[in-house]
């Protein structure tokens, strides 16, 4: 039962930090439609700016610093190439941002190496015990500052002129247009905002019991992205249902891998997407997406 | 129908000089020119296809969406060029409109729907009192204001899409089809609605295919055929004209003669799918 708990305390700490990263997708996706494949490596630079200045700025300054890096690089990718990119299919954009992730990821890779970096975060690898419940404080760090961040942000959704310009955008853009939004400032904002999500994702998935960040984190964000789908990719409620789900089964499955042993090892890293293609065989919107209506 | 001072030198209202339109290789606008002086109402009409939402989404900068473009002439508005201005630099000159089909926000409320109107205009307490008066003219829409707008009636739809657009303060209000797919009644109160929102000072382009309506509303109208005006003159003046009563109005030719006869606005339903 102890184990249990921690795994599902555990579990819904990645799960939090998942949903960040997932929230990133649908916000871009909802304004622009574009599948972002790119969110990977906005992560990635997001973590290699605090991983490189917080020994000179301090932690809290670094991370901030991590935060708007990757904010402007998200607000540059969509000036600089979706805006200008003149096409009328968006799966022609998908891949798009397939070609500038691999062109960021490659030169970061390069960067980082083989180290493994330490961001330097104040949490280090003390575990707070509960009677006989032991959970790392960075867990607990990452699940309060995820839920936070997370409520904020919705909050800025439903009650900000942000937040209604946002959502009549991704409803009709055409009518949106007619009420004076600007488009391309709400797909650009949009877009620094998944990059800020993207980079405190990164904060929480390097640090303890993770020993840093090192050139896999890329792969390990993409679970994240059977989160986003199997949520919906334009809802935010499912993108929030879709990384709990996504953390939680990893961390049980995981935890339990003795007992599972007869399916074999890393079942952990499997999970993830058999449940996401499990939820899609039978909800093909995901649990909380917009069924495509076609109206003869 | 309206009488109103042209006003001061400069401040024409809505002209359009000799515009064409096309999308890629399909021309669908050539050589419009038409002019909607401050204060009144001027109706467009047409069938199906004749080029009426395109005139529109020329003034409002919005052809990009369906990958058309200004191919000659000008658009202006009081001194502004609207040609080539972006959609929210238009809506920030005071011409707002009211799309094809209400086009509400189905997934919002009738609230947000509202504040997503004011979003071009940047005046909180013009906000306000803009929003003041669509409740007043719209008392519907206060009862609803925390429903879906997808949840609303055809009529009510309309309602948010007109006081939606008064949201942001027009000047000059464009109109594509407000009576569209509505039940006579709601019809006629819409048309209510644009002569009070006209008496109030604001512009009126009004574009339809229920020329009953549309000329009972107006003091100026332009006909639109493929892509160009044939016709042009007073508004009552086009009413009693034999072409405009054959082909809008439904009166002459095979349809019933008795018709004539009957009250000025007679209401006859087939009007609109006659074109």
């Amino acid at each position: 039962m102890i184990t249990f708990i921690e795994l599902l305390v555990n579990g819904i700490s990645i799960g939090a930090v998942y949903a960040l990263i997932a929230l990133g997708f649908v916000v871009i996706f909802k304004a622009t439609e574009v599948v972002n494949f790119a969110h990977a490596s906005l992560l990635l630079v997001g973590g290699f700016i605090i991983a490189k200045t917080h020994e000179a700025l301090g932690f809290w300054a670094a991370l901030l610093l991590g935060l708007a890096g990757a904010a402007v690089l998200g607000a540059l990718i969509e000036f600089l190439v979706i805006r200008r990119a003149n096409v009328v299919n968006h799966s022609v954009l998908a891949i798009v941002t397939i070609g500038v992730d691999i062109v960021l990821t490659t030169e970061l890779t390069r960067q980082i190496g083989t180290e493994v970096l330490a961001l330097g975060d104040p949490w280090g690898s003390e575990v707070l015990h509960l009677g006989a419940i032991n959970i790392p404080l960075a867990r607990i760090a990452a699940l309060l500052a995820a839920s936070a961040v997370i409520a904020a942000f919705l909050l800025a959704f439903k009650y900000t002129n942000w937040g209604v310009a946002m959502r009549a955008t991704a409803e009709d853009a055409e009518t949106a247009a007619l009420m004076g939004v600007r488009r391309g400032r709400v797909s650009m904002g949009a877009w620094a905002v998944a990059g800020a999500l993207a980079a405190l994702a990164a904060l929480f998935m390097c640090i303890f019991p993770t020993p840093g960040l090192d050139r896999t984190v890329t792969a390990t964000a993409m679970k994240a992205f059977p989160a986003a789908i199997l949520g919906g990719l334009d809802s935010t409620t499912g993108a929030l249902a879709g990384g709990l789900i996504i953390g939680v089964t990893e961390s049980l499955v995981g935890g339990y891998q003795g007992e599972l042993v007869f399916l074999g090892r890393g079942l952990g890293d499997v999970a993830p997407f058999l449940v996401m293609i499990i939820v899609l065989l039978i909800r093909p919107a995901g649990l909380f997406g917009t069924r495509e209506l076609a109206r003869v | 129908m309206n009488v109103h001072d042209p006003g001061p030198p400069g401040d024409s209202g809505l002209t359009v000089r000799d515009l064409a339109v096309s999308y890629g290789p399909v021309t669908a606008l050539r050589g419009i020119s038409l002019d909607v002086p401050r204060g009144s109402v001027v109706t467009v009409l047409g069938g199906n296809g004749a080029g009426k939402s395109t005139l529109l989404r020329a003034i409002s900068g919005t052809l990009r969406f369906h990958r058309g473009g200004i191919t000659a002439g000008e658009i202006g508005f009081d001194r502004a060029r609207l040609s080539g201005a972006a959609t929210s630099a238009v809506v920030s000159h005071g011409v707002v409109q009211v799309p094809e089909g209400r086009k509400v926000f189905a997934r919002m409320t009738v609230e947000e729907n509202l504040r997503a109107g004011a979003l071009g205009a940047r005046d909180r307490r013009a906000a306000a009192e803009a929003r003041e008066r669509v409740l007043t003219l719209f008392p519907v829409l206060a009862e609803r204001a925390r429903q879906r707008a997808g949840l609303l009636s055809g009529g009510e739809q309309q309602m948010l899409a007109i006081g939606r657009a008064l949201m942001a303060r027009p000047k000059m209000l464009l109109l594509d089809e407000p009576t569209l797919g509505l039940a006579p009644m709601m019809a006629a109160r819409i048309a209510d609605t644009v002569r009070e929102i006209n008496s109030q000072g604001t512009t009126v382009l009004l574009v339809e295919q229920n020329a009953a309506m549309a000329l009972s509303l107006a003091s100026h109208a332009y006909v639109l055929e493929v892509g160009e005006i044939v016709l042009s003159g007073p508004a009552a003046e086009l009413a009693e004209s034999d072409e405009v009563r054959r082909r809008y109005l439904g009166i002459g030719d095979d349809r019933d003669e008795a018709l004539l006869s009957g009250a000025a606005p007679a209401r006859p339903a087939l009007t609109r799918w006659s074109a």
